[in-house]
């Protein structure tokens, strides 16, 4: 076993505590500083497979614009910051459980029955050859995300602002 | 390294964020759990394009494209919760129970 094997182990083994620890944690903080973990976990796996661009967009789009925006989703929400038993809908949780259970034992019974141990071969990829991909054979899904950006950049700003002319107090 | 710890650790974050998503009463947290099942298909997608190691680098082009409209869900999903917090006055998903028959 190689150094880089015993490395990625070790990654894909944080990632998954993180990952629990998100989903698990009491605290609304917390969580978000552990997808934060998680994320950055994943950033590096990408780099590990030869993915540099994909682990650079990753940090820079989630970690730090869709984190500060959960963050300012927490605050705005008031939700109560620090230990909070009230997160968890406890009478669902062994329905969870089971059905997650489920999905992971159903998932890894296919993944192991159709993948055998493939060696992933991580040789760099240039970003370059990316952008040249990206503007040539996938120019037009490349435009229509950004009319996807702008219909969520309107609606987000339809959703959240106060219209007084539509919102009335007195016909609420 | 070979391809199916990667991707048995994807199938396990994608179990996490289901697990997320029905344990979580708070709709915020809800949408970090549905942020965990965007990354795990994400790892699938980069995995992949590099055991193929893909001429044209669809897998790494396609998880661009997902955090790509990842951002704007949770930019459209925090706009949804924080206008149902102002209308109801809580972000418990529990109560949120109008077109529930």
């Amino acid at each position: 076993m190689e150094a880089i094997d015993i490395f990625s182990y070790f990654l894909l083994l944080l990632l998954l505590l993180s990952g629990v620890k998100v989903v698990t944690t009491s605290n609304v903080i917390h969580a978000a500083i552990f997808l934060v973990f998680t994320l950055a976990t994943t950033a590096v796996l990408f780099i590990l497979l030869s993915a540099e661009f994909v682990a650079l967009v990753l940090i820079l789009v989630y970690i730090g614009a869709v984190i500060v925006l959960f963050l300012f989703g927490v605050m705005i929400t008031r939700a109560p910051l620090g230990p909070n038993a009230e997160l968890d809908n406890d009478q669902n949780k062994l329905l969870a459980a089971v059905i997650s259970f489920s999905i992971f034992g159903i998932f890894t019974y296919i993944l192991l029955q159709t993948f055998d141990s493939t060696v992933v071969i991580s040789e760099g990829t240039s970003t370059k050859l990316l952008g040249e991909i990206l503007l040539s054979r996938f120019v037009f899904p490349f435009e229509l995300v950004s009319f996807v950006l702008l219909g969520a950049l309107i609606g987000g700003i339809t959703l959240a602002r106060k219209d007084n002319a539509l919102m009335d107090e007195d016909q609420i | 390294m070979s391809i199916q710890p990667l991707l048995i650790a994807a199938a396990a974050l994608f179990s996490i964020g289901i697990y997320g998503i029905l344990v979580r009463r708070n709709a915020v947290m809800v949408l970090l759990s549905i942020e965990l099942i965007l990354n795990s298909v994400n790892i699938n997608f980069v995995a992949f394009n590099a055991m193929l190691s893909d001429v044209f680098l669809n897998g790494q082009i396609f998880s661009i494209f997902i955090i790509t409209i990842a951002a704007a869900e949770v930019g459209i999903g925090l706009a949804i919760v924080l206008m149902l917090f102002r209308n109801r006055e809580t972000a418990n998903i529990n109560e949120f129970d109008l077109m529930k028959w």
